[in-house]
């Protein structure tokens, strides 16, 4: 009975967020894009800027869980049981992901636009 | 699911992914439209009104449907808790009939004053009659609360009386006088009322809150909360009741059993309850009404309920007597009852028209399309029960009381969870929308 259709869970998602689901979706594909560019003209990984943005991915993983918070009316002390744990743990990783992966690029592309410059 | 890479997007992701899961149907297929000349009435521009509506103009071309309601505001019932609760505004479950309407649909404002079965057609309270091919009622039911001696929707929100069922205004104001004992403590009455009626979950969830938000601001112990059931259980499925129970006598909030309120003397803050012995009074400080609830007196005075011999109590209350499992009127087999209006046995709630009425519609259009249909409705309803703030319990159950979770083995029914209430408060309303959309 509980069949799960991806168009159901885009109108839900189109529901939630509105326009803002196309803005940022675009927005994930853009950066996205970007960072593989990234990889593959700078021929792999750079340490340096890669430790730096995992710094930031901590504060992005702590910055979705308290945004997490906020849209769910939830205090901090609210979770119980394994699939709470599970959810935090999920939130806070793609939090952190994400933002590592916007920082690197970004500070990819302005390392790349400031060498051009100069 | 594509794993999104933009925080916000995530975090939303998550408990809409949950939600859907639980209140997901098969959307409305992408199969091609119908065509046909038939006329269609619904009455009630409700969740299932709204939901029949759009699901209908999608699979049918060239029929003539019309919906008829007064009303022309929308209420997102099922966040009349978090209303109560002190969580969300008054306008987080306001919206407008005309946002949802699917284009192709007549909306009639007014109330439908009369069914015809027999003669196939309605009236409305300006004498208009419209004739039917296929009727769907969804008018919902009524709030009674004259039937409470003393009582009125006019005293919510004052001398200490509280509903939030009557309207997102009055679910305000029962916050207002909620947050108010809150603070002062004292004796906290709750109840249900004998008849049918919507969301059984609500009355324990607003006791559960009522007693968080004591304790959260220190006054626990300067308050007695207690929980009246109108029989001997507190949740109609038994392994349900049995974890409330508990979880009260945690709680320290006391039950009565077999106590329905009779009259209300606001001025002394006096609740009297009828019982099997006669009557017991009680005081209180706080005291949340539910009302006895039926079906709109255009139904009960048509052909349409269930009749005393085959049924009494709910031919008594006026509900709509249909097959269970198709939705399809016993007698006339043109109509069809979805929602709260329906006479079967479970779940007055948005998650059970979510279920029902899909299978309403592929009867009626297969009918149409000159075909048969095998769709059936278990009876499955779902209530993420609220426990205090921040937790809930995602009960899922069907017609045989059987618990049916839609994460067996990740999201446990009978455990307090977070994740549970992030669904109740996140995405439980988009997804409640797109089904008014016809799109979930």
């Amino acid at each position: 009975m509980k069949e799960l259709d991806p168009l159901v869970f885009l109108a839900v998602f189109q529901e939630m967020l509105g326009p803002w689901l196309w803005v940022l979706l675009g927005l994930a594909a853009l950066t996205t894009a970007a960072f593989i560019w990234l990889l593959l003209h700078q021929r792999g990984i750079a340490p340096r800027r890669l430790v730096f943005a995992q710094l930031l991915g901590l504060a992005g993983g702590a910055l979705a869980l308290v945004l997490m918070a906020k849209v769910s009316s939830s205090g901090f002390t609210d979770a119980a049981g394994p699939a709470d744990w599970i959810l935090i743990t999920l939130v806070f990783a793609l939090g952190a992901i994400g933002a590592t992966i916007v920082t690197y690029t970004t500070l990819g592309w302005c390392r790349r636009s400031r060498k051009q410059a100069g | 699911m594509p794993l999104p890479s933009l925080q916000r997007r995530q975090l939303l992701a998550l408990g809409a992914a949950s939600a859907a899961a639980t209140l997901a149907s098969p959307a409305a297929q992408a199969q091609q439209p119908h065509k046909t000349q038939a006329r269609i009435v619904i009455a009630g521009a409700g969740a299932a009104g709204l939901a029949a509506a759009s699901r209908l103009a999608a699979l049918l071309q060239g029929a003539r449907i019309t919906l008829i309601d007064a009303r022309r505001e929308h209420f997102y019932q099922p966040g009349f808790t978090l209303v109560g609760g002190g969580i969300k505004p008054a306008t987080y479950v306001t919206s407008s009939t005309a946002d949802y309407l699917p284009p192709g649909v007549e909306l009639l404002t007014e109330r439908v004053a009369e069914f015809d079965p027999d003669g196939n057609r309605v009236v409305t309270e300006s004498g208009q009659a419209i004739a039917y091919d296929f009727l769907i009622v969804a008018v919902g039911l009524t709030l009674e609360y004259g039937l409470i001696e003393g009582m009125s929707p006019a005293l919510i929100g004052k001398h200490g009386i509280g509903s939030i069922y009557h309207s997102p205004a009055a679910a305000e104001a029962t916050w207002q006088a909620m947050s108010a004992f809150a603070d002062q403590g004292g004796r906290g009455v709750f109840l249900r009322p004998a008849t049918e009626m919507k969301c059984a979950g609500a009355p324990l969830k607003y006791t559960f809150i009522t007693e968080d938000h004591l304790t959260r601001r220190g006054n626990r112990g300067k308050a007695e909360l207690v929980y009246n059931s109108n029989n001997n259980a507190l949740f109609s499925v038994p392994i349900v009741s049995e974890k409330v129970r508990m979880l009260y006598q945690e709680r320290g909030i006391q039950v009565n059993y077999g106590r329905v309120l009779q009259s209300i003397d606001p001025g002394r803050r006096l609740a009297t309850f009828k019982t099997a012995e006669g009557s017991e009074e009680q005081p209180y400080d706080f005291i949340h009404v539910i009302p006895p609830m039926r079906a709109p007196e255009a139904v009960r005075s048509s052909p349409l309920p269930w009749t005393a011999d085959k049924n009494k109590a709910w031919a008594a209350e006026g509900w709509l007597e249909v097959d269970k499992g198709t939705l399809r009127h016993l007698r006339y087999a043109n109509v069809f009852g979805v929602g709260d209006i329906a006479g079967v046995p479970k779940g007055k709630t948005a998650a059970s028209v979510k279920w029902q009425v899909p299978v309403a519609l592929d009867h009626l259009v297969a009918e149409i399309a000159g075909k048969t249909s095998n769709a059936l409705y278990t009876g499955y309803t779902s209530c993420p029960l609220i426990t205090r703030l921040g937790r809930a319990m995602l009960v899922e159950f069907d017609y045989q009381n059987n618990l049916v979770p839609s994460f067996p083995g990740a999201i446990a029914p009978l455990e307090e969870l977070w994740v549970s209430w992030v669904m109740k408060t996140m995405a439980l309303k988009p997804t409640y929308i797109s089904m008014l959309r016809g799109r979930a």
